[in-house]
């Protein structure tokens, strides 16, 4: 249980000053180390002593994992990166509004000049009964305390659940899988690059985390590809306040139009499972048919097929076909 | 290095989660050990078993079958499904422990329940239909057992006698799985009230924290266990001077060759009474006529 706050606890810091010292350093340490990028999810779980790492790996001395390159396929951006500095981007901007969006509508203007992209697309479940130390199933327990006749879940999950309820509460992340964006993942190995929609787990195959990051690896940068530049994007975030707060829902697509006609389409919904939930199905479903009003009623009913929801999130599956109709629409019109 | 993984529950009471993963690799390390030291054993040091003499007038009271039907098709058929299921229960509780990421939770209660309802079929089938007593040590077994080790100390012993139906380690390895099997049957029953099934109204409240925590922690035990006890079962299975009773495990009999070498006719009776002449007819056996029924 969270009781001292406001203090760090002992660990070992180091700061090193390339990927390369970088992931050594998380080989030689394994499960001890903690990778510290922004600090804003880190300092939460240090100063409850929820997290006891021996070692923190401080990223911020890294300058090859800071900024927004232009490459010949698109855009490649490291983790280290504000969200900041992702929203005022010209190009992300320009091409990736979406990402722009999506990153903007993250937390608050404080929170954003510290928080870096890596760090918020990887972010933990703010599942409270986690965050405060119950031992559940994702702190390495045997029980969901959010799924029981009792349990306070109302931001919790309505699909892909297994045993755990918790949400990814991401903003980036569903703009990610919607741009088809890809992962790249450093280890003492070497590289390997994921598509985002494959770099998110969920607690059926790994109950304790939320990506497929093992202990010594590391997120260092975010391809987006120009497969999705420049289309018709909608994001929209539906929280209880208007700035700072988490997602309920939110939903991130990528769209084109031509004639009237749904020529291809991505749609990404978050809030609503343990990862980005991608609505392929629906996708496949609508492609071909004209933007109108019934392809929207048809995608919003289509989205919320197999939901299950708790005691107290029941409200998630009209908020989630609202928002999915309205991707759909391009419009925040009821 | 504490064997149990405890944590505090939100009431502050400390509480066991389950057992420590590390024990999984104790268990299968155990498993191999013991085979690579059986192994050499069998190989450098052994002796050629040797058994009493059948005690005169204790043999086949009838003719010995060419073929000993040992295993039932109802009993290959449970040992087989029962197997299958235990495979499948062990390979998806502990692949995704030691780095082997799936969705394994549906797989492992759909096995969980061909287990129990296997285990549930034997125990009638055991009672009703086979000899139940024939699986449990007797007095004979542990004296011969305890004449056996004293052999292969090189200490003098008497002889031990020929097996029944089962070998004294085939009695003991059942034991041992009655007892793994059912603990983790047991506590696997009641570990569905902790996940969605389409047929229980899932209760995580139904016990304690501690009851829950002591159930995860038996499961965790037995399941590590029989790690352990179906690598060394698989050994034996394969071993060239035990391919005859996994033979009998597949087609359900054995040689008679075989079974004279290793069984005593007397404790397992498998002779083949000859046809019985037709009985007179008597006042105390009525006869039947088919015509005007009992006469």
């Amino acid at each position: 249980m969270a009781v001292i706050r406001d203090v760090m606890p002992d660990f070992e810091l180091f700061q090193p000053a390339s990927t390369d010292d970088a992931v050594t350093l998380l080989a030689d340490y394994g499960e001890d180390a903690w990778v510290l990028a922004g600090g804003l999810d880190t300092f939460d779980w240090l100063k409850d002593r929820i997290k006891r790492p021996k070692v923190l790996v401080d990223l911020s001395q890294i300058s090859e994992l800071h900024g927004v390159n232009e490459t010949a396929d698109g855009l490649e951006i490291g983790a280290m990166t504000t969200l900041t500095e992702v929203v005022r981007h010209p190009t992300v901007i320009s091409k990736f509004k979406l990402l722009a969006d999506a990153a903007e509508s993250a937390a608050s203007p404080q929170i954003r000049n510290q928080g870096t992209i890596g760090g918020n697309v990887s972010q933990d479940a703010r599942c409270w009964y986690y965050r405060s130390g119950f031992p559940c199933y994702r702190a390495g327990g045997n029980i969901c305390y959010a799924d029981t006749p009792v349990g306070m879940n109302r931001e919790h999950a309505i699909l892909g659940a297994d045993r755990c309820v918790a949400v990814s509460p991401s903003d980036s992340a569903p703009a990610m899988v919607a741009l088809e964006a890809q992962m790249v993942i450093r280890s003492s190995r070497g590289e390997r690059v994921l598509d985002a929609e494959n770099y998110f787990t969920n607690p059926g195959i790994d109950i304790t985390r939320m990506t497929v990051l093992k202990p010594g690896e590391l997120l260092t940068s975010i391809r987006i590809p120009n497969t999705w530049a420049n289309t018709d994007f909608y994001f929209e975030k539906v929280r209880d306040r208007p700035v700072w707060n988490f997602p309920l829902v939110n939903v991130a697509s990528a769209k084109v139009v031509s004639g009237g006609t749904i020529q291809r389409i991505r749609i990404v919904v978050n809030g609503v499972a343990a990862h980005p939930w991608h609505l392929a199905q629906v996708e496949a479903a609508i492609t071909g048919m004209p933007a109108n009003e019934a392809t929207a009623d048809l995608a919003g009913n289509m989205a919320i097929q197999g939901a299950v929801p708790l005691r107290f999130n029941g409200y998630k599956l009209p908020l989630m076909r609202n928002l999915v109709k309205r991707a759909i629409r391009g419009t925040m019109e009821a | 290095m504490n064997p149990i993984q405890w944590a505090t529950s939100p009431w502050g009471q400390r509480v066991p989660i389950h057992i420590a993963w590390y024990l999984i690799w104790v268990a299968a390390i155990a498993g191999l050990a013991f085979l690579i030291f059986h192994a050499i054993w069998i190989r450098y040091f052994a002796k050629p078993e040797e058994f009493a003499t059948t005690a005169p007038g204790s043999g086949p009271r009838y003719a010995i079958p060419e073929k000993i039907q040992r295993h039932s098709l109802a009993a290959r058929l449970f040992h087989w499904v029962m197997a299958a299921a235990m495979l499948v229960l062990l390979f998806t509780a502990f692949l995704p422990k030691v780095g082997v990421r799936f969705s394994w939770v549906t797989y492992h209660w759909i096995a969980g329940l061909v287990l129990i309802a296997s285990i549930i079929f034997h125990i009638f089938h055991a009672t009703f239909a086979m000899d139940f007593w024939s699986i449990w040590p007797d007095k004979i077994d542990l004296v011969d057992a305890k004449n056996r080790a004293l052999i292969m100390l090189g200490k003098s012993a008497p002889l031990p006698r020929r097996f029944a139906k089962y070998p004294f380690e085939n009695k003991m390895y059942h034991l041992a799985i009655v007892f793994a099997g059912l603990a983790v049957a047991c506590t696997g029953g009641f570990m569905l009230f902790r996940i969605h099934t389409p047929f229980l109204t899932r209760n995580p409240y139904l016990f304690s924290d501690m009851t829950w925590g002591m159930m995860y922690v038996l499961h965790g035990l037995a399941g590590v266990g029989l790690i352990t006890l179906i690598t060394v079962h698989i050994y034996f299975a394969l071993r060239p001077e035990k391919l005859v009773i996994t033979k009998s495990m597949i087609f359900g009999t054995m040689d008679r060759e075989h079974f004279l070498e290793q069984h005593d006719p007397a404790r397992w009776d498998v002779s083949e009474k000859p046809p019985s002449p037709p009985a007179p007819a008597t006042l105390e056996s009525p006869l039947i006529d088919p015509e005007r029924g009992t006469v």
